[in-house]
């Protein structure tokens, strides 16, 4: 494999689930390219696509009530078109995936141990007694005390912080190359929010691999991310390098995240500023821009927003895709007078 | 742990205590209430030619004019240390656990419930494996096929299971399989598995398909609804995220999670067979606990009724107190303060 071969290449994916009610397209022709050691943090509201989409990579969906298509490059191997016991093989080795909410993501019935064991017995064949003592080291480096003693432990023994890091002891305990976190700080008190995003940043120095979190706190993309996707509807609306889109960001939708997260590291400039109106039903997606009915700047764009679905264009940084009808120009117009005062400066 | 068996198990004791007060109860109070006097009582043990100076002695013999709280006593005393009855012509001893005498036969209640356990015994564990093995894959099946062929079958005949009673499944299948076809055995007849086990299993099946037909639907139902729930639960997403296949995905985690609940009714169904399956022995006249009971009861054998009221309440209480215990094994969020 070269160097500059991506690690991970999504070539239009999409995921559309048939219901009674009609199409629920949740993701719609979503392409990016992650490399070995490098972050990409996926931001959107819910219902933006962002598990489907993680869900996807992992082949998780059933294909008896998803129709996936599109192209998803793993080291080599194409998850989409791959029958399904070749992506299970893939699973938990060479791609793993830490949930949000741990407690209901790990058996309450089983230690976590076992769980860890099971995890690693999958895709080694050696006794119980190597497994455990592996599971006990893995246990150790996520910063768990006693992992000797505490690796008997159920699930609802652990606190939530103790839980999220046994969680990803789990996730790592194959060395995966890639590592998908959904929400991984979501369900946890404030305090260990840190510390576990502390612990996944080492852990990816540690172990190399390419990390893909999945958030819709933009905080914890400003804290681990190399680059930043954010999806609206169904589909990417702009991507770029973390810098970039903190410091130049040109989509209306970035602008709305932006504004409504509140800032601790600045002076208090004005009121958060949430993004009016809801998500779009996925079903019945707004005709044109998907963001039209709750932009702002629609207007501006002469009628285009309601009626043509942009494309997603270079902006001005090489790296960096906008899918917006607002004339390059104008959208860094409006950023650097209308939208960044308000924000308070960017990270 | 210790602290909490030790609990469930003066527990289980406190209850079969008042389990055996119920039961004299309805024997000794319960035809008082209703008119009966302690002569009317001892002329069951005496016969109908018995005159009235005769009952009265009887009566008097047996202890019915005594306070009704000796009388319990004295019945209690027996399970633990047998009795001597006086029947006039001589005493008898009646060894412990002495459960008296039947008005009909004469003969020691208990001696004769143990001949007739092994009966129930061999109907209730054949019909149990049966029911479990069966209803829970169907019940797993039709859950993983959610609405489909399949399911809906399996559901609707669930649902007949249910409905049909053993007396008409019973009948139904030995005129087919047994008169019709002449596959298996025609009912009544039992040979003890130890004598020949095939034999055993020729004159058994039949009893067990009927028996296990009604409960495997019930059991089909409840794992499909357990199944349905904990697939849908978070875990089973990280189980196949771990890259387990699905058959271990279904079994170790799936089903694992819906299992608690089966067992728990499980032991409770058994522990309620093992004190005669009523019905089923009548329609294959067997010689069970069931059967025996019924006898007791169309002729008043109050003795008989009692006997096996007592064994049946040890059998549910001790599947009780084995369901609790495994419940504490089986889900260790279960606290045991």
């Amino acid at each position: 494999m070269a160097a500059d071969e991506p690690f991970l290449e999504l070539k239009n994916l999409t995921i559309h689930f048939p219901t009674d009610d009609g199409l629920v397209k949740s993701v719609d022709g979503l392409s990016f390219q992650l490399q070995r050691g490098r972050t990409l943090g996926i931001v959107g509201e819910s219902g933006s696509g962002k598990s489907v989409t993680s869900l996807g990579i992992l082949g998780l969906h059933n294909k008896r009530n998803a129709k996936v298509s599109g192209e998803i490059w793993l080291d080599g191997d194409e998850i989409v078109s791959s029958d399904p016991d070749t992506v299970r093989r893939l699973r938990g080795d060479k791609m793993a995936m830490i949930f949000q909410d741990p407690l209901s993501a790990m058996h309450p019935l089983y230690t976590i141990g076992a769980q860890i064991i099971e995890a690693y017995q999958v895709h080694h064949r050696v006794s119980k007694q190597v497994a455990r003592k592996h599971a006990i080291d893995m246990l150790g480096r996520v910063g768990i005390p006693q992992p000797v003693r505490r690796v008997d432990d159920y699930p609802h023994q652990f606190s939530g912080g103790m839980r999220q890091r046994a969680m990803i002891a789990m996730a790592l305990v194959n060395d995966p190359k890639l590592l998908i976190a959904d929400e991984p700080t979501t369900a946890l008190d404030v305090t260990v929010q840190a510390q576990i995003l502390d612990l996944m940043h080492d852990l990816q120095d540690e172990f190399g691999s390419a990390l893909i979190i999945i958030t819709h706190d933009l905080g914890v993309v400003a804290e681990l991310a190399d680059d930043v996707l954010v999806m609206y509807a169904g589909r990417c609306v702009e991507y770029g390098p973390a810098t970039t889109i903190f410091e130049q960001p040109e989509h209306p939708y970035t602008w709305g995240l932006l504004s409504s997260m509140p800032r601790l590291d600045r002076p208090n400039v004005g009121r958060l500023a949430p993004i009016p109106g809801l998500p779009p039903s996925l079903i019945n997606l707004p005709t044109g821009c998907s963001f039209h009915p709750r932009c702002a700047y629609e207007p501006r764009t002469g009628g285009l927003g309601s009626s043509t679905m942009p494309e997603l264009a270079n902006a001005v940084g090489g790296r960096h895709l906008v899918r917006c009808h607002l004339p390059l120009d104008e959208r860094r117009r409006i950023w650097e007078t209308e939208v960044k005062p308000k924000v308070g400066g960017t990270a | 742990m210790f602290s909490y068996v030790i609990r469930r198990f003066l527990g289980a004791v406190v209850m079969l205590f008042v389990v055996s007060v119920f039961t004299f109860g309805i024997a000794f109070i319960v035809p008082r209430i209703a008119g009966g006097s302690a002569e009317s009582l001892a002329s069951r043990y005496v016969g109908r030619t018995a005159n009235q100076q005769q009952v009265a002695e009887a009566a008097e013999r047996l202890g019915f004019n005594d306070a009704l709280v000796v009388q319990y006593g004295r019945w209690a005393k027996a399970i633990f240390v047998g009795a001597d009855y006086n029947y006039g012509p001589g005493v008898e001893h009646c060894p412990a656990p002495c459960l008296g005498y039947s008005f009909i036969t004469h003969q020691p209640v208990f001696p004769e419930l143990m001949d007739r356990l092994p009966v129930t015994l061999s109907l209730t564990v054949g019909a149990a494996i049966l029911w479990l093995v069966s209803g829970v894959t169907i019940g797993v099946i039709s859950a993983l096929r959610r609405g489909s062929v399949f399911d809906r079958g399996a559901m609707a005949g669930a649902l007949a299971g249910v409905s049909l009673p053993i007396f008409f499944t019973g009948i139904m299948s030995l005129a087919i399989f047994s008169y019709k076809l002449g596959w298996t055995a025609e009912g009544g007849s039992y040979t003890p598995f130890l004598q020949n086990p095939g034999a055993w299993a020729y004159d058994m099946i039949l009893p067990w398909i009927t028996l296990a037909l009604l409960f495997s639907a019930t059991y089909a139902r409840l794992t499909r609804a357990g199944m349905l729930e904990t697939m849908g639960e978070d875990y089973i997403r990280t189980a196949r995220a771990k890259g387990l296949n699905e058959g271990k995905v279904v079994t170790r985690h799936g089903l694992r999670g819906a299992l608690t609940p089966i067992i728990t009714i499980f032991g409770l169904d058994v522990g309620l067979l093992l004190g005669g399956a009523v019905l089923t022995e009548s329609t294959f006249s067997l010689n069970g606990l069931g059967k025996y009971a019924i006898d007791g009861i169309i002729n008043n054998d109050m003795p008989k009724v009692m006997g096996v009221t007592l064994v049946a309440a040890v059998f549910v209480v001790t599947a009780n107190l084995a369901v609790d215990l495994f419940y504490a094994v089986a889900d260790p969020r279960v606290r045991l303060g």
